[in-house]
Formats: structure tokens, sequence, C-alpha cells
């Protein structure tokens, strides 16, 4: 594991991740971790059950469905948080769309901006004071910049300019009135970090990671899943290519990469030889302008 | 691989967002669309050439006005280490993001604009780095092209910034003349500078020595949390400093109960041995009571318990601080209440002379007695960093105050 009592850089952020995580919990009273079924929401969830063991993890996990998500995914949280014993909480943007809290704008494939009132309405309902997501700073320039522990309004809204001062590892759970906090164990980690902690501890993943065949149609220069939630337009044609995904979102606005890789060590070879970051390869949510996170965080959005 | 955790220090437009897009593109850690990204936004902003700030200068407020505002997070590797790098702002307004993003590292780049020479912010950066306890740091004269690549101008910069560290406790102090701009001695040796022998900016990182920065010697474990179960009683918090053993006789502090060390369940399973900054579960031999804020230590080699705190303090908060406010005072995993005693002074940055005070306002620093209703455990920060520091909260906000280090006397 170590030699002459010194940490690998794995090993230290697994160390401050596990930190993190302990903190809030002792420091708020209804913590929830939300999960969306990708690697890095598995990675959290994995150590926050570390963090606590052998009693289980400590707090619910909440997933935002947004209805076009990829059963091979929804599959998958399922059995892993009944493996893990954690009680799961979904907020539904298909029961809020029928309910009418929400509604989409004509037109719209991407239930991205949709997905932000649902997961506040479920906050609310849940009076959840901390959330608990795998949001990395490497991801997106808007993301390099928030603090670990991120204090949101009670409208679930960032205000990049009026951050708390964050010092050492002397962690502020101290939560304004009606507000929450938003709490990021990952953010030191890059993705390959990610992808070499999965590697070493052998850390189960969706096999949509993996190099796998799929019909794919592209568009903007992404590969994207032939489903019924993202129309085609005239011209882009349907083909089957051996692909693997990168990030796992929405479907309608997360595109997949052409790839051999059908485990953890290959994909790990893949993504040093590179020259594109995960966001930019294959998230089209991303692209709207230079600043779309930032701007989507300042609505509540993670 | 060995991790380096560094920070960029400086006053305003001495280039610090520019050496790290440096960093970043000549070690060819920016990717094919970053870059891409990079280049639209240049040619918007009007200059053409490619404008590297952009890389970490993330927020619309930040484009919009040029500058940096909140500390942007940046992670690229070489061969020999991996780095994150903190990018600070320099204006003296943004300086609780200063604060912030120095406070992690290992290694401060203090950058001095080699036609200007030290500003009060160059000194104001160099002494917050010196007092969150930053233990190495590297002046990097920057704007060599703008001076010629002059040696004595160099020279001159170098000696101005001995002078006035030896009067800060920071172990290690390298200067470097680069340019950012045109990347000369940042990853690539300058061959415009040929008096200079030193290494690069990015062959210094990759060699300083860090791996004696951490205490290993005083044994403290802060109890985060209690984990129990049925047959399983442990205390989960992450090493201070020092080395724990099964079999070590412990003492719990602040209550004086002693146990032994019966076993130590790290994430890869139980371990004989755990050292800082590793996050464990310790188990003890005995069902004693020990909580949420108490620190395990050995009975031969005890911290100090006490309600007076002597710190050097950081005060980053609007309104100003006078003696007799009451704070929340964070330290290790307890937060208790505590009264503002006397403020024996603040610092002139400048000169690094002590004022008499009876306030400290916004960004200043200064020596702050402290007295709490509850014993905390602590040590001097200058042997141990960890045990040595806290932070003071708005007990009505919860907005984060101050930041300050412990001095025993």
């Amino acid at each position: 594991m170590t030699s002459l009592l010194r940490l690998r850089h794995l090993e230290t952020l697994e160390a401050e991740a596990i930190q993190i995580i302990r903190e809030v919990v002792a420091g708020t009273q209804n913590p929830a971790l939300l999960f969306s079924g990708g690697k890095d929401s598995i990675l959290l969830l994995h150590l926050a059950a570390l963090s606590f063991r052998p009693a289980p993890v400590p707090f619910p996990v909440v997933h935002i469905d947004t209805g076009h998500n990829f059963p091979e995914v929804l599959g998958f949280r399922d059995r892993y948080v009944e493996q893990l014993g954690v009680e799961l909480v979904v907020g539904s943007v298909p029961d809020a769309l029928a309910a009418g809290t929400v509604r989409e704008s004509p037109g719209a494939t991407s239930r991205n901006a949709i997905q932000t009132p649902v997961l506040l309405d479920t906050i609310a309902k849940y009076r959840f004071d901390a959330l608990f997501g795998g949001a990395r700073r490497d991801e997106e320039k808007a993301r390099a910049k928030e603090r670990i522990l991120s204090v949101r309004d009670e409208f679930g809204q960032w205000d990049p300019k009026n951050q708390r001062p964050e010092l050492w590892d002397l962690y502020n759970t101290r939560i304004p009135a009606d507000g929450h906090l938003r709490v990021f164990p990952l953010s030191n980690w890059t993705e390959l970090d990610v992808w070499q902690y999965i590697a070493d501890r052998e850390l189960p993943l969706p096999p949509l990671y993996y190099a796998h065949e799929r019909p794919v149609f592209e568009r903007d220069g992404m590969l994207f899943a032939d489903t019924g939630f993202l129309p085609r337009r005239p011209g882009e044609q349907v083909v089957s290519r051996t692909v693997r995904f990168r990030t796992v979102g929405d479907m309608t606005c997360t595109g997949a990469v052409l790839s051999d890789a059908t485990g953890s060590a290959a994909v790990l070879r893949e993504l040093i030889a590179s020259r594109l970051t995960e966001r930019g390869a294959t998230r089209a949510d991303d692209r709207v302008n230079e600043t779309a996170m930032e701007d989507r965080k300042r609505e509540g959005y993670f | 691989m060995e991790m380096l955790r560094l920070a960029t220090a400086g006053s305003v437009d001495d280039g610090k967002s520019t050496l790290i897009g440096r960093l970043l593109h000549d070690s060819r850690a920016v990717l094919r669309d970053q870059l891409e990204a990079v280049a639209r936004a240049s040619r918007r902003g009007g200059t053409g050439d490619l404008d590297l700030a952009l890389l970490t200068d993330g927020l619309r407020a930040e484009r919009e006005q040029g500058i940096t505002i909140d500390v942007a997070y940046r992670y690229f590797a070489t061969a020999r280490r991996k780095f994150i790098i903190a990018d600070t702002p320099g204006h003296v307004q943004y300086t609780p993001n200063m604060v912030t993003g120095a406070s992690t590292a290992q290694l401060a780049v203090v950058l001095v604009d080699a036609r200007h020479g030290m500003t009060e912010q160059s000194r104001r950066h160099a002494l917050i780095c010196s007092l969150l306890g930053v233990p190495h740091l590297v002046v990097a004269v920057n704007k060599m092209d703008l001076v010629g690549y002059d040696e004595q101008t160099f020279r001159r910069i170098d000696e101005e910034f001995t002078d006035f560290s030896a009067r800060l406790r920071t172990p290690d102090i390298t200067a470097l003349p680069i340019s950012a701009l045109t990347g000369h001695n940042v990853v690539t040796r300058s061959g415009a500078m040929p008096w200079y022998d030193g290494p690069t900016l990015l062959s210094h990182l990759e060699q300083v020595h860090v791996a004696a920065d951490g205490n290993l010697v005083d044994p403290r474990f802060p109890v985060q949390c209690v984990i129990r179960q049925p047959s399983y009683r442990g205390y989960a918090g992450r090493i201070a400093s020092g080395v724990l053993r099964t079999g070590d006789e412990v003492v719990v502090l602040p209550s004086g109960r002693t146990s032994q060390i019966a076993g130590i369940d790290t994430p890869a399973g139980p371990a004989d041995e755990a050292f800082a900054p590793m996050s464990v579960t310790v188990r003890l031999t005995d069902d004693i009571d020990v909580s949420r804020g108490d620190v395990l230590a050995r009975p031969q080699n005890q911290p100090h318990v006490t309600q007076d705190l002597d710190t050097m303090m950081c005060w980053m908060a609007r309104s100003p601080l006078r003696e007799g406010d009451r704070v929340l005072v964070k330290h290790l995993t307890r937060t208790v209440p505590a009264v503002v005693g006397r403020i024996e002074y603040r610092i002139d940055v400048n000169m690094l002379r002590r004022h008499e005070a009876e306030r400290l306002t916004s960004n200043e620093i200064g020596r702050v007695r402290l007295r709490t209703p509850e014993p905390l455990v602590v040590d001097d920060y200058h042997r141990n960093r960890q045990t040595g520091r806290l932070i003071a909260i708005d007990p009505v906000d919860g907005s984060t105050l101050a930041g300050a280090t412990i001095r025993l006397s």
C-alpha cells in the first residue's frame, strides 16, 4: 500500500474525501447523496460506505430521474443501493411534468433545465440540509471555482462572487437560514484518478462505460444513442458502432465515443492518449455557451 | 505517484493566471477542446494572441473584467508528480479567496513583476503564506522579457525579497527569473538568460522535497464520529499527525482517560499501523467515554489542553474584529464558542512591523487572544500545522470570519 509512511496520491484523495463525508455527516442534521448512476457518484457512494464501515451509510441516496435515463443505469442503481442497504429517494421529472409543477419548453429535447426545480422540490420536501455530489473541479471551469462545501441559498442558487473562505481542512458546516450545503468530496479528483481508483479497487460500473455495440447517429461531432427521446434531423443516419460513454447523464445530451476498451485498464490507456476532456467530448449541455455551467449552477444545478 | 499542491500569489497583473496557463500548455496538460475554447474567447477579447489566463479565469465576471476573482483549481501531471494548482486572485479585496487557495498548498509561487519589484500585495501574500505555514516558497520574478532579461534586475528583487523574508518563518525560499508570456524558464530553459543556471519552474516543482513536511512524530487523532454496531465500536477520524499502532497506549483528551489501541481499520482493511494523513477508524480495548471532538494522543507525548489561545489571526470579515466580540472557533473536530480577548498588535504588511491596534479590519493580520469556555487540545503551530490552527465562525450567520494559527508561549 505504502512505503516509508507516505501516501500515494489516490490514497491521499481517498482520505480527504472520507474526512469530508464524515465531517458533514457529523455537522449537519439531514444529509443525502445525489446519485446519478454515473461513475463519479458510484465512487462517491463507495467512499461513503467506507467512511462508516461496518455501519451502513447513514443517509439516503437521491436520484433525479429525468425519464430519459439509460435503462442500464437505472438497473445498476437499484442493484447497487440494495447491495449497500441504503434508502433510495427518487425525484421524478415525468411525475413533476404530469403534476404540472414543471413545464417543458416547446420543442426541447433536453430536460437539463427542468431537472433543477425537481431537485430543489425534492430537497425541500425531505428537508435535506446537505447534499453530497460527485462533481469534480477538473470537469469544467465553473466547477473549478466552487468550494468543497458550497453554500446555496433558499433557491438553491450558487453565488460565485460571495463564497465562504475555506481554510485548510477545517470545513465549516454551518448552514444559513433556509439554505443548504452542496458538498463535493471528489473536488480534487481528475477523470484519470477516478478511473485509476475504479481499476485498483475493481468497482462495478454500468456496462455503458465499456465498449459495446450500439445504434448511434452523429450530430455536432458527437455520437448519440438512437432512442425515441432525441428525434433525428434530416440526414442523420443511424449506424452501428462500438462505443462507450465517458459520462453518463440524460440520454439526450450525453454523447458516446468510439472505443474498444472493454475493461477499466483499457479505459485508462485510452484516457491517457486522449486529447479531449470528458465533457468537451461528450456533453452537449456544456456547449451552449462559454458560461453554461456557471449559469446553471446559479439556478441551483449541481 | 506523489502529489504536490501549490498556489500562485502576487499582485494583480503580475501574471499568475498566465503562468498557470503556460505551465499547463507547455507540459501538454491542455486538451484540444479547452485550447479551442480559449482561442475562441481570445479572439473575442480582441488582442488575437492566445490568452492563456482564460484557461483558469472561468467565471463570467472574470472574463468580462479580465481579472481573477476567486481561486480556480487546475490539475496536471508529469512523469514525476501530480500537481494541484490553486490560481488565486491578486486584488486585496479578494484576499479571503487567496487565503482559501494558499491554505492547502505545500508550495506557493509568489509572482513579482520584474519592472516594479516587490509591492504591498506581494509582501502581503508572502506573509499570509508564511502565516498559513506553507513550507516552500518560490519567488518567480516574472516579465523578464520586459526588462531585457537583465540579470541585475533579477538580483535586486531577489535581495529585496531575501531581506523581507528573513523575518518570515518559511523554511525554504527559492527565486527564479521567468517570463510566463514567452515561456522562458517555465517549462523549458531560456537561452535569453545564460547567467541563470538554476532549474526551470517546472523542474523545481517536480523536485522540491516535501516528504519531510508532515509531522510523523507526534501522534494526534481527532475523533470525527463514533461508529457503533452490535459488536463493534470504533472512533472514526483522520490522523492529524504521527503514527498509530495496534497495542499503543493512548490518552483521550481533554478527559485524560487512558486505554490501548485494539485495532485500526483503514479503507483497505484492518492494519497494525496507520499514519497521517490517513482516514481510519480506531478501536480501543476499553469501553470508555470517547466522543466527537476528543483527541487521542500518547501518554508520554501529549498536546496542551487549554482555554486560553494566543493566535496570529488573518481577519477576513467585512466588519472589524474588536475585543469582547463573540465568535465560534472550529479547531480539529471541535466547535466551541470563544470570546475575543486582547488584540496585542496588528502587523504592517510592508515593513512587518507591529502596530498597536484596538481592532482588526478586513484582511488585516494581527495577534489576538481568545478564551473558550471548554478546553481545546492544541499544539504550537510551528511544531504541528494540523493541531495548531483554527477558524473563527460567525455564530449568527455561520460565515467564516478568520483563520488563525496558535502559538504556545
